[in-house]
């Protein structure tokens, strides 16, 4: 298999959303053939670089899923396993990166706050995220406050994301931002907010940064802060 | 292989099988007192060749005749009519194979409506800002015409749920008329659907040239009745209790050459049957055997649908309320009798009070559609963009109703529910609680794309926005844009020469078309 090849194949997997060789993807005929982890280990071995692995495979890849998500041909499950798949490649690609020196698009914690064991969404996003080159740090679900401080104080993440289902949990999402400006953490991490409970002018409300309504949105968001 | 169309598998029933069988011992006793009134002179002369008691009414304005129906003859006919129906179609893989003791639902169009709706969506400016601009669908009826008639038909060869074609609009156009509407129906119909047709006759006449042109279609004679790409609908009976002269007449010469023929009535509860549902069942379905026993009197062995329209009035003005609770009642009583009797049904659905598409036509033809198809009918004349009860056809309502059909068609799928289907999804189950995520998304993908999954109601809007009727515009454009498979040149060319009193617009072949 020649560097195109792999490349090529790399893309195509990503764009099946296969993450590795027991995954079926849409075309059977891959069926049983390398995923997208075997093929990301396959072009280490072959020297690619994992600059060419990212943006000729993974990125070019999700490209395509994004096009055919905004185009009603895939969907969101569709998305996830793309996202899933790139996440795992850049797993294997991350000490390899850290290496050479490489950032990543940078560090985000995402957890459900305390009270609220409602984690789909805070989930979804935190894939979604992962498989757009974000280095995603999911504390969980029902996580008090004081955890997610401590967390943020020992690994400086660039991003912040709290989720709620509940109105009588999102409350909480105030006395996070509230923890943060006592502890002197507040200019250090930006604080995204979402949940069917909230909404944009809770956001401002409570003195996060922004509300985003679903993954892709966030997304679009964090990387307009690139 | 036949079209499948759904079956259902525990079909619902409306009335006990004890009422059933009073239904039927009712009926038979209307057959004999009152008995019908016969205006057609041929089916008097048949029945009291057979031995029912005939005899001539004194001073009636028209030749009529009393006809008292024995029981035997009643019991006769319904053994010999077959219990099972093939309604052939020019293509072989749209066939409708309908069994009697099957509750196989085959969703079909209809019916015969004066009024074309058109659609336009003109732009309205909000008077409070000029810069809001909305676009409000706005329907336009006019009278009907045979290019209307090719168009519906056009559609309907690609609307997927819909089985076979009753033709959906009585032609109007200046050079129609009575001698030539029953080809060119026909004619326009076959030619833009391979699914079966079924129409009523307006001309005895026009009989022989109609089946003539059937026979060329299907390739002769022979090839015509093993595969009868046509039939017939017919209302011989009128409410209550009246042979009329010229259906009478037509119908006997349809079972004469032994083809598929819906004996068809349609009371109307309140003004022509009774306003009980009782009195009406008993009366539809006394007339509904009377007109299969004359059939099977004329041929042994006709193969016949039995037929029911049942309507409540509209006590505001006294016309068919078809949009009706009651009417569907009277529907599913008459697919219990069809049942009893172990005959096909054709059975009546869809058909709505509300003049034009929208929320009305929407809740009473959906209402109808569930409830009638769940009691299993063979051949459900669902009528498919009928409006203003027979009154008004829409196509637009017609795309409708397919994506309604195609959410009723999976709704009454077979349960998967057994033991391999069972341990897969333990496997999943287990495999999924040991993640740290718990999600199960990634299965969901294959199940999506094999057609396991229903999809959105294809008409849905972005956000708040109700793009319903534009969508579907929009969709039957896509239709009305997707070829159709014609009758070939030389059959058509065949056709033309042969059949007189065809349009010569009809055929696509003509030169510069």
């Amino acid at each position: 298999m020649t560097e195109d090849d792999i490349i090529a194949r790399l893309k195509e997997n990503v764009i099946q959303g296969r993450k590795n060789q027991d995954e079926e993807g849409i075309d059977e005929k891959l069926s049983g053939t390398p995923g997208v982890v075997e093929l990301t280990r396959l072009a280490l071995e072959k020297n690619i670089s994992p600059e060419d692995i990212i943006n000729k495979a993974l990125t070019a890849g999700m490209t395509v899923v994004g096009d055919k998500y905004a185009s009603k041909e895939y969907f969101i499950p569709d998305m996830l396993a793309s996202a899933e798949a790139v996440g795992e490649a850049m797993e294997i690609l991350k000490p390899i990166l850290e290496a050479a020196n490489v950032e990543t698009k940078g560090k985000f914690a995402i957890a459900t706050v305390q009270g609220d064991i409602h984690d789909i969404g805070k989930n979804i996003v935190a894939i979604l995220l992962r498989g757009a080159g974000y280095e995603v740090y999911d504390l969980g679900s029902d996580v008090p406050t004081e955890k997610i401080i401590e967390f943020i104080k020992k690994e400086e993440p660039d991003y912040l994301g709290l989720s709620a289902l509940l109105t009588t949990t999102m409350t909480e999402m105030e006395v996070v931002v509230k923890a943060l400006k006592d502890n002197g953490l507040r200019d250090k991490v930006k604080v995204l907010i979402g949940g069917a409970a909230v909404s944009d002018e809770y956001a401002q409300h409570i003195g996060a940064d922004a509300y985003c309504p679903d993954g892709f949105h966030a997304i679009k968001l964090l990387d307009s802060f690139q | 292989l036949p079209r499948e169309g759904i079956l259902i598998s525990n079909p619902y029933k409306r009335i006990t099988d004890e009422q059933v069988r009073q239904i039927h011992r009712a009926s038979l006793q209307i057959l004999v007192d009152p008995g019908l009134i016969c205006f057609s002179k041929k089916a008097a002369e048949i029945f009291q060749s057979h031995g029912a008691e005939v005899s001539a009414v004194a001073d009636a304005d028209h030749p009529c005749w009393h006809i008292k129906i024995p029981e035997k003859l009643v019991m006769e006919a319904l053994d010999s009519a077959p219990k099972t129906v093939k309604l052939g179609a020019r293509n072989p893989d749209n066939a409708l194979i309908m069994k009697g003791d099957e509750p196989r639902v085959f969703f079909i169009s209809g019916s015969e409506t004066n009024i074309w709706l058109d659609v336009d969506f003109p732009t309205y400016v909000r008077k409070s800002d000029s810069s809001g601009e909305i676009q409000v669908p706005e329907f336009h009826p006019r009278r009907a015409t045979v290019a209307d008639l090719c168009q519906s038909a056009h559609v309907c060869e690609h609307l997927e749920t819909l089985d076979g074609y009753i033709r959906t609009v009585n032609i109007q156009d200046e050079d129609i008329t009575g001698d030539n509407k029953d080809v060119n129906k026909f004619f326009a119909s076959l030619n833009n659907t391979t699914k079966h047709v079924m129409s009523g006759l307006t001309s005895l006449e026009q009989l022989d040239n109609v089946v003539r042109m059937a026979e060329l279609i299907a390739g002769g004679e022979e090839a015509l009745k093993e595969n009868p790409i046509i039939s017939f609908i017919t209302c011989l009976v009128k409410s209550p209790l009246q042979f009329v002269e010229d259906t009478t007449d037509a119908f006997i010469e349809i079972c004469q050459r032994g083809l598929p023929v819906v004996v068809s009535s349609s009371p109307q509860a309140g003004t022509t049957a009774p306003i009980k549902e009782a009195g009406i069942m008993a009366q539809i379905n006394a007339e509904v055997l009377a007109g299969i026993t004359l059939g099977q009197l004329v041929n042994k062995g006709t193969p016949m649908l039995y037929g029911s329209v049942p309507v409540r009035a509209r006590m505001d003005t006294l016309s068919d309320s078809y949009g009706s609770v009651e009417t569907s009642q009277y529907n599913i009583d008459c697919v219990q009798m069809a049942q009893f009797y172990k005959l096909p049904n054709y059975s009546t659905s869809g058909v709505c009070d509300a003049k034009i598409p929208g929320q009305q036509a929407s809740i009473e033809r959906l209402f109808s559609d569930i409830v009638v198809t769940l009691s299993g009918p063979q051949f459900l004349h669902c009528a498919y963009g009928l409006l203003d009860c027979n009154a008004v056809f829409c196509l637009l309502q017609a795309v409708l109703d397919d994506a309604h059909f195609q959410m009723l068609k999976f709704f009454l799928n077979t349960p998967k529910i057994n033991q391999p289907e069972l341990a897969e999804t333990m496997k999943q189950i287990k495999e999924v609680v040991a993640t740290p995520q718990k999600l199960y998304i990634r299965y969901i993908r294959q199940v999506m794309r094999s057609g396991e999954i229903t999809p959105p109601y294809p008409f849905e809007g972005d956000g708040e926005s109700d793009n319903v009727f534009a969508l579907a515009y929009q969709r039957m454009n896509e239709l009305l844009a997707k070829p159709v498979e014609h009758i070939d040149p030389e059959t058509t060319a065949d056709i033309f020469r042969e059949i007189p009193g065809l349009l010569p617009r009809l055929n696509v072949y003509k030169e510069g078309k």
